[in-house]
């Protein structure tokens, strides 16, 4: 067994067509647990694309991505669903929050998904986690009555509510001030480095990726620098 | 949480399109109401008619013709061939029941079964310079009353045993005296197709709420009816009148088979209105389901509505890690909600609808004489009404749900960010 939470092989995107577009090709990519890398490139050089495929989202065309060690290429779609739901956690540039439903229900949603917990326990681990990201006040707000950055905060929480070995942040601040995107920043340096979480976080921010572990600079789909 | 995750996320969609909703469950409301209400309607007024029928006429009624008419012995001995007859004279034969007496004889010895023998025709009642035509049935009373409602249906008049008491007795329908003009104790003259004109006193006149009978049905002796008819002896039907009314198809087959004369079960009897009951199920079943289609419709936008609008919300809920089966089980809920609820308020439309007309009066006639509706109550109107309903607002929503189901998370999350 790999000792790695993601982990990926000469993995290959193209969209088919007329003319196929190769969104990402041969990533060998390696994320440690406790880790944090920031993947950084121009727009349009695959980042968001990898994003998806590490999130099994999206499969490969061709090579292999490990998922703690276990490969993922076999799975069926309602397999690498429950994976989904135990182990990944994603944030992404909007907040996709349910907006008819408050903060605390929103958190609630994965883990009564996954229905491991009873209904007492999940409050209580909502109301933490939202506590955590000093959100206690705002529990019973619905997305419309909070801010950017608090959205994005409760977007991490329900990201966190399955308690994921693996995170991934797709422009997790492109909506938020420059001091606020450094709170978010150092709450997924706290993530990897206080809770052993792997924490990857896509960004064109090269500013912000200097708090990562690790910077991954992707360019046309292909990793250049690491 | 009491709630049910899919089950309140499909109740959020609903309230956020709230307006739409309440149309869809209104469609599906009337649907089941109207069904409830025309079922109820409908049916009461066939079985009405079915029982007043089983009560009336006889259950079985033995004619004096053939189903198969016999074959002639040219044709026995030709076949198919053109024959050119000469001369050829037809017999006067009178026409009847033949070996009646051996017949009746054999079908008395059976228990649960009364038989009456008749004879019918023609006749014209003259009264006042007025001609009034009409069938006359000859009876024996002690017999008849035993497989015909006749006695209790009498108006006018205390038993059946008038027309023996009175020389010349009839008893007429009280259709047939308000067309002649008629009264009780009236002094009628009857005439008959073969010229034989009696007077006759009306002893009786009777009312069965079967239009068709009180307003051409009369009856006198037996013997009488010979007389007119010009036919002594002769009876053309026998009446049978089952204890058993199950039995009435089985037993006219057998009769038939036994004795060759034309058998036929109250069913065949009343074939054109039981024919017209079919035609009426139809009609209302279709109208039923053209307003349950419509309804449907406003179920399949509604849900549609839904999963264009809350597109974002599959692809942050698939990427959360529901599975298909999950997202399209919520927005196949939001269909089966608005077919249950809609149910339960047509069903209590519906039964509303079903007391009002129960409270309503007025006089009627058709095939039957009421006042006000007959209704017929079961929870069989509520189960294939609401069956109906539920299922086919799933069916609607089962379209949309797949769709949504089907979305691919990458395209969604790509699209919005
Ligand atoms: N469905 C598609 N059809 C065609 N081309 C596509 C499709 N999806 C993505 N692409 C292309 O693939 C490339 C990679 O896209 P991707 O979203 O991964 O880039 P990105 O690095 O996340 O960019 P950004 O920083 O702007 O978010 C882009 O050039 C994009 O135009
Ligand atoms: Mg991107």
């Amino acid at each position: 067994m790999s000792a790695f939470a993601i982990e990926t092989r000469k993995v290959t995107r193209e969209l088919p067509g007329p003319v196929p577009v190769t969104l990402v090709r041969d990533i060998d990519f390696r994320v440690a647990p406790g880790e944090f890398v920031a993947v950084t490139g121009p727009s349009g050089s695959g980042k968001s694309s990898l994003l998806y495929l590490l999130g099994l989202l999206d499969r490969p065309s061709a090579g292999t991505v490990a998922i703690q060690g276990a490969e993922t290429s076999n799975l069926s779609p309602d397999q690498a669903a429950a994976l989904r739901l135990e182990r990944l956690g994603f944030v992404f540039q909007f907040h996709f929050l349910l907006p008819e439903f408050t903060s605390q229900t929103n958190v609630e949603i994965p883990m009564r998904r996954l229905d491991r917990l009873d209904d007492r326990a999940i409050r209580r681990r909502a109301t933490e986690l939202l506590e955590t990201l000093e959100l206690g006040e705002h529990r019973h707000k619905r997305p419309d009555q909070l801010s950017g950055g608090q959205r994005q905060r409760v977007a991490i929480a329900r990201a966190l509510a399955n308690d994921p070995p693996i995170l991934l942040a797709d422009e997790p601040t492109g909506n938020l001030d420059t001091h606020t995107a450094q709170i978010v920043f150092e709450l997924f340096r706290d993530l990897a480095h206080r809770q052993n979480r792997s924490v990857v976080v896509v960004t064109h921010d090269t500013h912000l990726a200097e708090l990562a572990d690790r910077r991954v600079h992707l360019v046309d789909g292909v990793i250049v620098d690491d | 949480m009491a709630l049910p995750l899919g089950l309140d996320i499909a109740l959020q969609h609903l309230a956020h399109r709230r307006r739409q909703t309440l149309v869809s469950l209104l469609g599906v409301s009337l649907g089941v109401a109207f069904f409830i209400a025309i079922a109820s309607m409908m049916q009461g007024f066939q079985q009405d008619f079915i029982s007043r029928i089983i009560d009336i006429q006889p259950h079985i009624i033995v004619k004096d013709d053939f189903r198969d008419p016999p074959r002639q012995p040219v044709e026995v001995l030709y076949g198919d061939g053109a024959l050119d007859l000469r001369g050829l004279k037809p017999l006067d034969e009178t026409r009847g029941i033949r070996g009646a007496r051996s017949m009746l004889a054999v079908l008395e010895e059976e228990a649960g079964i009364h038989v009456a023998p008749t004879l019918s025709g023609n006749i014209l009642l003259r009264f006042g310079g007025k001609d009034v035509s009409a069938n006359v049935t000859g009876i024996v009373p002690e017999r008849q009353r035993r497989v015909s409602h006749l006695e209790k249906d009498l108006v006018e008049g205390a038993t059946l045993d008038a027309l023996y008491t009175t020389a010349n007795g009839i008893i007429i329908g009280d259709g047939v005296a308000k067309r002649g003009g008629i009264r009780m104790d009236d002094l009628i003259s009857v005439v008959s197709p073969t010229g034989v004109v009696l007077k006759m006193k009306v002893v009786g006149i009777f009312s069965s709420g079967l239009t068709l009978m009180d307003n051409f049905d009369t009856y006198v002796l037996l013997k009488k009816a010979q007389v007119l008819q010009g036919r002594a002896n002769v009876i053309n039907r026998i009446n049978i009148r089952l204890d058993d009314v199950e039995q009435a198809a089985p037993l006219a087959a057998r009769i038939e088979r036994q004795f060759g004369y034309r058998a036929e079960p109250w069913q065949e009897q009343s074939r054109n209105v039981l024919g017209i009951f079919v035609i009426q199920n139809v009609i209302m079943y279709s109208t039923v389901s053209a307003i349950l289609i419509v309804a449907c419709f406003g179920i399949f936008n509604v849900i549609s509505t839904v999963v264009f609008e809350k597109t974002r919300d599959i692809g942050i809920l698939k990427s959360m890690g529901f599975r298909d089966a999950d997202i399209r089980r919520i927005f196949l809920m939001e269909g089966l909600m608005v077919g249950v609820l809609g149910t339960v308020i047509g069903w209590a439309l519906g039964y509303g609808i079903v007391e009002f007309m129960g409270t309503l009066r007025f006089a009627m006639e058709g095939f039957v004489k009421a006042q006000g509706f007959i209704l017929y109550r079961t929870p069989r109107h509520y189960l294939i009404s609401g069956g109906m309903a539920i299922l086919s607002a799933t069916l609607a929503a089962w379209i949309p749900a797949r769709r949504a189901s089907r979305l691919n998370p990458v395209d969604i999350v790509r699209g919005a960010g």
